[in-house]
């Protein structure tokens, strides 16, 4: 095991950065002055470099395999992107700067809002929420105050059980309870049980498209005009008083938009009636996830919400743009300024050199590869929900568990062999899941490789399942003791102590 | 561009195992009534050539603060970033993996979170910091959120000084759990009114939040603001600046029971305000109830000393309504950025981060009150102070430009009080003499003579 930065150091070691203070130096004025050492590493540069080079050893990355978390879009990062993204006139930017400083900036902001709007079919993005689950929580942010607006208290979301843990999380934050949808025996939302749960107290219906389990809802027209009726109805008997043009939209639909990936080109979720929206750049528009994040998650919406989004808003006018900082109706802000511009200008760069038929050709690749690879891991895994997939399906590894081998040894022996495991254990309607999206940067070869080991692992389980209990044995470690680990945590490096956690 | 590899043929042998005869029947689950007519309406695939060149000509229209003379702050600044930082952000084993959800494969992240943890931990005096936050806004917020939750009630205390951005930010998430933010004025020299505050306290609050140094760049008297609040029974909540602990007292060391901050300073560029990085640290009681990722150190079956996510049913993916909060995507990347920042520069050199800063802003206050030029709340800030000047903030604002001087934030706008004139000046360790002196003929209106 590598030992941490902080033994590697020994004093006397720094190199040296700064030019010489060329003012006199003042640190006397401090009331409240800090006494001794913070703790810092002292280090020289060559051992940082190998410090973080050894660490880099031990990780998996996209760049040296498969990646086929399901609902993450492991998809290829462009080298191009980072390269741009990386330019002084984008990252030496401050955002109080005056807006003739920046119009480069404001047209790349302006020009990807309105490319999201018609991808998704939406009137408006806000770019600023800095993650799907930021994303998420700007949308029920907008659906909040589009009722208190209106003098209604809807406190009910409704969320089918396939959903992102996200989404309850984020629903409860805004002051809405999430009611749970049971999906049916296809996996998907039953129209008539739906029916059954929407009424008065309805506000949203948080559905992900498609689903976690990666099928598109068939009933999707039928499901949102039975959320949007939801208000209609109060509307027609005069409890409620709503402009004209806001008459076919009822309680809301919001879309979860995390899968988006599989519809590019084919189904745009605003022209079908979705009334809000969010994208993870990170996911569908190829920009690293970083070992989690920086991502982006811009929230969209359809028109009679336009007004709602976080502020300021890019405009522009007469060939060139500024921020509009006030909107009277907006939910104000979920960030202090314009959300992940770096994200942005990556996200850009790759839906311009993709295009719109490069778009749509993403789509369908992803779409043919799951359903391939489900063909090809059928064969050895249950499939509860077999069919059409889109872009992701969830297989299952309850057929091993005759042998004693669990989901989780599955994924431990897939790191053995050299490739990444599935999402395990998730959605939770499936038992023993394994939520498998391939991403249409994979090639056929890949995927046949990864269905061989699949299959080689199910043999494994079924002749020698000790193997699988074992794994991984290849790895820089192998499997760790999180009960351990929970119960006293070391949160940081103090010589190997931790911190009892109370029950 | 295209960065799919399966070719023409590979497709329809895949689509022949698979069973279908075309891509539309794979699609038949979607009515064809909802399909997209056409192709989308967002021009022509672009050669890698061409992307480069659009994209550089939309960086060209940009004139980067880093490019200038830059006294631009309030919680973004233009500080020196070391090589090494984009070295090791560069590996693609780092900025290509996903959370490190399969612990075995993803040890390079967990260590270096982990000492990314414990370098925080170390920097605000607290028992543990957490895996990152989106910013120190939002990380504000949920400290807000986490407080109320841990005091069983909604009231929350901010200084009327509060970055007015951060406090939009703290409005939006208070909105849904009906938390009332109260806020305690300032007196003259720009810091809290402690007696004020005093009145204001009760058994409903849930905490008060304090900004060190608070967003006019003043120190503000800690320990007596934590023996307040915590008399009261409420839990204090403070918003550091993680430059100014490398000389202020670090909040653990008054008894802050949370801590957050804006990593950005940190060998994070500016980038236009994103990405930014927020981080969480709290006293041990806490932890529970807080939000984000947690790396422990454990052991493998062997023995082995390795790293893992810890205390995960406080996270949405396992507690779903009941977690302690929504996020899941932080900014590892970032939070990486900032440990190679601070190991590069190490105890030393970041210390000399601090003082040069430190010093050369006491420098600039210097020149501008020999000029006569007004100083509203005095010398006892770290990097950052209010001036005003003759003739309005935005006038000073346009003539610096023109001389490639970024002069500051103008204030009147978000704090009418301090009037059209006054100006928030930062001073980083970038700032030369020169270009204090340039700035301060500016402020002095002598139009800056070379």
């Amino acid at each position: 095991m590598s030992r941490t930065i902080f033994e590697k150091g020994a004093n006397g070691r720094s190199g040296n950065f700064l030019p010489a203070n060329d003012c006199p130096v003042d640190d006397l004025g401090f009331a409240h002055r800090r006494e001794g050492e913070i703790g810092l590493p002292r280090i020289g540069e060559q051992d940082l470099i190998r410090h973080y080079v050894e660490l880099a050893s031990k990780n998996y990355h996209i760049d040296k395999g498969m990646y086929p978390l399901g609902s993450c879009t492991m998809k290829y990062n462009p080298v191009i992107n980072e390269e741009v993204a990386s330019l002084g006139g984008f990252a030496g930017l401050h955002p109080l700067q005056s807006e003739d400083d920046v119009q480069g900036a404001l047209e790349l902001m302006y020009e990807l809002e309105s490319d999201l709007c018609e991808i998704c079919g939406m009137s408006a993005f806000s770019l600023q929420p800095v993650a799907g689950a930021h994303g998420e929580l700007a949308g029920m942010m907008i659906a909040r105050d589009w009722f208190r607006r209106r003098g209604e208290e809807r406190k009910t979301v409704l969320v089918p059980d396939s959903a992102h843990g996200t989404n309850p999380a984020s629903v409860v934050i805004c002051g809405f309870t999430p009611k749970t949808i049971p999906s049916n025996e296809a996996g998907l939302i039953d129209p008539e049980v739906l029916k059954q749960e929407a009424g008065d107290d309805t506000a949203v219906l948080m559905l992900t498209l498609p689903n976690t389990l990666g099928l598109f809802e068939k009933d999707i027209e039928k499901i949102i005009r039975i959320v949007h009726d939801a208000l209609l109805e109060q509307a027609e008997k005069g409890i409620v008083d709503y402009p004209d043009y806001l008459f076919d939209v009822g309680a809301l639909v919001y879309m979860d938009g995390a899968n988006m990936n599989a519809l590019m080109g084919i189904v745009k979720p605003g022209s079908i009636g979705i009334d809000i929206m969010h994208l993870n750049l990170h996911k569908t528009f190829s920009t690293p996830h970083g070992g989690g994040g920086p991502g982006a998650g811009p929230v969209g919406v359809l028109e009679h919400l336009a007004g709602l989004l976080p502020v300021p808003r890019v405009v522009k006018k007469d060939g060139r743009f500024s921020l509009k900082e006030t909107s009277g109706e907006s939910i104000g802000r979920v960030h202090p300024w314009f959300g992940n511009f770096n994200v942005f200008v990556k996200a850009y760069a790759y839906i311009k050199a993709l295009g719109g038929e490069g778009l749509l050709e993403v789509s369908e690749n992803a779409i043919i590869n799951a359903n391939y690879l489900m063909k090809k891991v059928a064969r050895d895994y249950d499939i509860k929900y077999p069919g059409r997939c889109m872009h992701e399906f969830v297989a299952s590894g309850r057929n091993l568990k005759k042998f004693g081998v669990k989901t989780v040894d599955v994924a431990k022996r897939l790191l053995d062999y050299g490739l990444h495991a599935p999402t395990v254990y998730f959605p939770l309607i499936v038992e023993e899941a394994l939520m498998i999206e391939p991403v249409e940067t994979e090639k056929k070869e890949a995927l046949d490789h990864f269905a061989d080991v699949m299959a080689k692992i199910a043999k494994e389980a079924e002749e020698n399942p000790e193997i699988l209990h074992e794994a991984p044995v290849t790895t820089p470690v192998r499997r760790l003791d999180e009960v351990a680990a929970a119960r006293c945590p070391e949160l940081s490096w103090s010589g190997g102590e931790c911190l009892p956690m109370e029950e | 561009m295209s960065y799919v590899q399966n070719t023409d043929s590979d497709r329809r042998e895949m689509l022949k195992e698979t069973g279908v005869s075309s891509f539309e029947e794979l699609l038949e689950p979607i009515d064809s009534r909802l399909r997209v007519d056409g192709v989308l309406d967002i021009g022509p695939a672009m050669s890698e050539a061409e992307v480069a060149s659009r994209l550089g000509a939309l960086a060209s229209a940009n004139n980067a603060a880093s490019e200038m003379i830059s006294f631009l702050g309030g919680g973004i600044y233009d500080r020196f970033i070391p090589a090494t930082v984009r070295y090791v952000l560069s590996r693609s084993e780092f900025y290509t993996s996903y959370t490190p959800y399969q612990a075995e494969v993803s040890q390079g992240t967990l260590q270096a979170i982990f000492e990314y943890q414990t370098m925080i931990a170390r920097l605000t005096a607290m028992d543990a910091a957490n895996a990152s936050m989106y910013d120190a806004s939002t990380a504000l917020a949920e400290a807000m959120l986490m407080a109320s939750v841990i005091k069983r009630t909604r009231r929350v205390v901010i200084p009327a000084s509060l970055s007015r951005r951060v406090r939009a930010v703290l409005d939006s998430y208070a909105a849904g759990k009906d938390i009332v933010i109260d806020e305690v004025p300032f007196v003259e020299d720009g810091t809290i009114d402690a007696g004020a505050l005093a009145e204001m306290l009760s058994e409903k609050t849930a905490a008060v939040i304090l900004a060190q140094p608070n967003y006019f760049g003043m120190i503000e008297d800690t320990r007596k603001v934590s023996g307040l609040v915590h008399e009261a029974g409420a839990l204090l909540i403070v918003l550091a600046d993680p430059v100014s602990l490398a000389l202020i007292e670090p909040p653990g060391e008054y008894d802050a029971d949370i801590v957050v901050g804006e990593g950005q300073s940190l060998g994070i560029a500016q980038s236009f305000g994103g990405p930014l990085l927020g981080f969480l640290a709290a006293k041990t009681p806490y932890l529970r109830k807080c939000p984000g990722r947690l790396i422990s150190a454990t052991e493998d079956i062997d023995g082995k000393r390795g790293y893992t996510m810890t205390l995960q049913t406080r996270e949405q993916h396992i507690r779903r309504e009941k977690a302690t909060s929504n996020i899941c995507t932080n900014e590892g990347l970032v939070a990486l950025a900032a440990s190679v920042y601070l190991a590069t520069l190490g105890e030393d050199g970041f210390r000399e981060v601090a003082l040069q800063s430190a010093s050369k802003a006491k420098t600039l206050y210097g020149m501008l009150e020999e000029a006569g030029v007004s100083l509203p709340f005095g010398r006892n800030f770290f990097q950052e102070f209010v001036i005003t000047v003759p003739g309005g903030a935005d006038a000073f604002i346009a003539r610096a430009r023109e001389r490639g001087v970024l002069a500051g934030i103008p204030l009147g706008k978000d704090f009418p009080s301090l009037g059209d004139d006054a100006v928030l000046v930062a001073v980083t360790e970038k700032r030369t003499r020169k270009d204090l002196e340039l700035l301060c003929d500016l402020a002095a209106g002598k139009g800056g003579a070379v």
